[in-house]
């Protein structure tokens, strides 16, 4: 009976790492398809259609047609892909400058307080403030946004990274490899480097909701991403004049497929960190 | 009176691993494992740090990891001990004296840690007065009460866990590493906790790596090697040449002492999940019969003693034999080091002491 | 060559106790020296500042030099008691045991260390195994002197006479100076030449009295 229990048992346990990659490789395969798809989409179905303007969701479009006759569901695809890529980008952005910092507070003293206050500097200044004045300088658009949204969502990774790489330079096996002679740069490189690289993994997929919400607000008040460009937030931003007409589709399929997105990026993230995570591996 | 406590028998503890990916493994860290306590006696459980021996502290209260499995039969009193009884009696017959003061809780005052959860005034106020006669007894003063984790010095954190283990009044306690760590003093002080308890008709089962301290307590000392208990000896066995220990392991755990010979033993003990398919000493034994390779052998019962090894049954009828052909071997076999290799002062004390016993042998 | 740690004297930054003071102890090659004490009483702090680990008043000097190792080779190495805590737990057994040095295979197999054991990772062999590595990882050429802090007292009898055969031979062949620290009387006894008492060399009971 025993053995037969613990069959059942074992036949669950199996299924946890199974299913988490699972999880993680179905959506990381959908979130790859709407990138690519955004790609390849026939702009037939999204250019100037009068006859077709202002439909309701029907199975022909499903998302409904804007005021120009445009499909909006082509839009919305296309838009979360620029919102990916551009997510992407910034959390690329952002993790490489964490672990900079994180490694070079690692370096000395004043280093440490400098990373320190730039940390505190930079998780001071609201965001979406930030994100504004830096995309502005740089002529907005696409590159702006992506400076922007990069240039500002390094902080909390920093932080983690920060405290991690202390504790672990305060081991004992951190401390005997400086009595074996070894620099700074090869504890760094060989000791500090495969410890963190779970956060880091992490860190940037964590960092890629917090990115495509921020562009997509940037890009609604206007600051963003150029109008003519199909991005979630210049639909949404667009859509704002047709509520009140009751074209309440323009605004509710964009708004709840970035939710959807977002979601799905989060739900990586959490497996990735079951998976990853030593104390619940064997689970 | 002596009663029986806890009778534990053939119990295994395997852990699901996975080992490659997503293929999954089971390792076994303690096989087969039997030992019984009765009240008023101090068994030891010996093993070296890592081999698992904790685990036995903690299938006993049912606080096992999920993904670890547990088999065999637990009895407490007579009755089967399920989780379910576990649960409820853990903390109230079967008490736990932690490894170290991290166990408390460093926000939480002495006492109210001592006595732990209370249904009303009335139940905290007898509880307290428990305590305080417990605290009494171990000498500690009534400043002690509230004082805060940190504020208290090694020996008393360590008088603290013995006292909170001791107010539901319990019948077993089970001690897990009470001694690293400590200075010879608190040690000392520990250890006569325990014998304290014993004489107060508790049955302690003292789960250690540190064989003197084993040897000044315990009753019974069981030995632990590669998840197997392999020899249950009475504490006085452990005299003389060893020549009463009937393992050929715990002959070399003995003779390897820096109060006794210091000797050398080549070999290691197997990895958990390398285990031999036959007896888990077979390769560092000196003496292997062709059984032992393939068959493992159960613990069986001598006289007052169990062992688990196929020339048990030599030493039990022929018990001066064994004896000689063992000193004997000492100085032929090359499993065991020659004098040579040892590179220690007393080379000269050695050879004499090694002398005189094997003339004493024959 | 010789050894010498003069007038070593050891606080906390947040204290103003000294937990050691004014301590002299010199060590020769080819010499084993054991030095007993209680747990707690300042032992480790010693092992840590003689062999770099912590800093302290005083001089530690080899050969009347003063050893300074930052960014070179350590002549004075130390294995530590709990050899878990002295390997990354993402490194696999043989980085962790050339990362101090190239092993000979000889060596590894007269260490009773079995060829699988090299692709391990730590959390996979027991305190014995870790530390047959930790000893061989810090027996380098480049070593001169070794400080041993209670490395067997987390090990069973049988596998600690194994340990102390191996560092006392090996400390023998290359010309090592070993320090031996313990609690355990009877064990500095059985390896050591010549036995000290903490108590006696660290003066700063003596000073309080």
């Amino acid at each position: 009976m025993n053995s037969e229990k613990y069959k059942r048992f074992a036949f669950k346990k199996m299924n946890l790492r199974t299913k988490t990659l699972l999880i993680i490789s179905l959506t990381a395969l959908l979130l790859l398809a709407i990138v690519i798809n955004s790609f390849f989409i026939d702009t037939s179905s999204i250019t100037t259609n009068f006859p077709l303007r202002n439909m309701g969701p029907s199975l022909e479009h499903l998302f409904g047609t804007d005021w120009m006759g445009r499909d909006m569901f082509t839009r919305t695809m296309k838009g979360l892909g620029l919102s990916i890529q551009v997510g992407a980008f910034a959390s690329i952005i952002s993790t490489i400058i964490a672990v900079v910092l994180g490694l070079l507070s690692s370096m000395n003293k004043y280093i440490d307080l400098f990373v320190n206050w730039l940390i505190d500097l930079f998780s001071s200044i609201p965001h979406l403030l930030l994100i504004i004045l830096i995309s502005i300088c740089l002529g907005g658009g696409a590159f702006g946004v992506i400076v922007g949204v990069g240039l500002t969502h390094w902080t909390s990774l920093a932080r983690v990274l920060r405290a991690e790489i202390k504790q672990i330079n305060t081991s004992e096996y951190v401390k005997l490899s400086k009595n074996l002679g070894k620099s700074k740069l090869w504890i760094a490189r060989k000791h500090l480097l495969p410890l963190i690289l779970t956060q880091i993994v992490i860190g940037t997929i964590l960092i890629f909701p917090h990115a495509i919400m921020h562009e997509a607000s940037v890009t609604f008040l206007g600051f963003g991403l150029s109008p003519h460009e199909p991005a979630i937030g210049v639909i949404l931003s667009e859509s704002m004049k047709y509520l009140a007409t009751g074209s309440w589709w323009l605004a509710f399929f964009p708004g709840l497929s970035l939710l959807i997105i977002v979601l799905l990026f989060d739900l990586i993230g959490d497996n990735l960190q079951k998976i990853l995570d030593p104390t619940n591996a064997h689970e | 009176m002596q009663e029986k406590l806890l009778e534990v028998s053939n119990i295994s503890i395997s852990f699901l691993q996975y080992s490659a990916g997503l293929r999954q493994s089971n390792l076994k860290v303690i096989s087969d494992l039997t030992l019984d306590i009765s009240s008023g006696e101090i068994v030891a459980v010996l093993g070296s740090s890592g081999s698992g021996k904790s685990l036995l502290a903690h299938s006993i209260l049912g606080i096992l990891p999920s993904n670890a499995s547990l088999s065999g039969k637990m009895t407490y009193l007579g009755k089967d001990l399920n989780q379910k009884r576990k649960e409820k009696i853990r903390g109230d017959e079967i008490a736990l004296i932690p490894q170290s003061v991290n166990y408390l809780d460093p926000l939480m005052k002495v006492s109210n840690q001592v006595i732990g959860e209370c249904e009303n005034e009335e139940d905290k106020k007898s509880k307290l007065l428990k305590q305080r006669e417990i605290f009494e007894k171990y000498g500690l003063s009534k400043e002690v009460d509230d004082m805060y984790p940190f504020q208290l010095s090694g020996g008393m954190a360590r008088r603290v866990l013995v006292s909170t283990a001791l107010i539901s009044n319990p019948k077993l306690v089970i001690a897990d590493e009470p001694t690293p760590g400590l200075d010879e003093k608190s040690v000392e002080e520990t250890l006569n906790h325990l014998r304290q308890m014993a004489q107060d008709n508790v049955g302690v089962l003292l789960i250690t790596h540190d064989i003197d301290a084993a040897l000044s307590v315990a009753d019974k000392i069981a030995i632990f090697y590669a998840g197997y208990v392999i020899e249950i000896a009475n504490v006085e066995d452990f005299s003389g040449n060893g020549e009463n220990l009937i393992h050929p392991y715990t002959k070399a755990l003995y003779n390897a002492l820096p109060q006794t010979d210091f000797k050398l033993t080549t070999g290691h003990q197997p990895l958990h999940g390398e285990l031999p398919p036959g007896c888990p000493y077979f390769e560092r034994c000196d003496n292997p019969t062709e059984k032992c390779s393939n068959n493992l052998p159960i613990l069986t019962e001598i006289s007052d003693k169990k062992v688990r090894c196929y020339r048990a049954n030599e030493f039990k009828n022929n018990n001066v034999a064994i004896k000689e052909e063992s000193s004997d071997e000492l100085h032929h076999t090359d499993e065991i080091g020659s004098f040579e290799e040892l590179n220690y002062s007393e080379k000269l004390d050695y050879i004499e002491e090694k002398d005189s016993s094997k003339e004493a042998g024959v | 060559m010789k050894l010498q740690g003069e007038n070593i004297s050891f606080k906390y930054p947040s204290s103003k106790e000294y937990i050691i003071k004014d301590l002299n102890i010199s060590l020769k090659s080819n010499e084993i020296k054991g030095i007993v004490g209680d747990s707690g009483c300042g032992k480790s702090t010693l092992c840590k500042i003689l062999s770099g680990y912590n800093k302290s008043e005083g001089k530690i000097t080899i050969d009347g030099i003063e050893n300074n190792a930052k960014n070179k080779f350590n002549p004075i190495q130390l294995i530590f008691q709990h050899p878990e805590l002295t390997m990354n737990p993402k490194w696999k057994m043989k980085d962790i045991l050339f990362e101090s040095w190239d092993v000979d295979s000889e060596l590894i197999e007269e260490f009773g260390i079995q060829k699988s054991w090299l692709n391990r990772w730590p959390n996979e062999l027991s305190g014995g195994e870790l530390q047959r590595f930790s000893v061989l990882r810090a027996l380098s050429p480049k070593t001169k002197f070794l400080i041993c802090d209670e490395i067997t007292t987390m090990l069973d009898a049988v596998t600690q006479v194994q340990i102390w055969d191996l560092v006392t031979k090996i400390a023998k062949d290359r010309n090592i100076g070993l320090l031996v620290v313990s609690h355990d009387k009877a064990l500095v006894e059985r390896i050591c030449d010549d036995v000290i008492y903490f108590d006696e060399i660290n003066q700063s009971n003596l000073k309080e009295l």
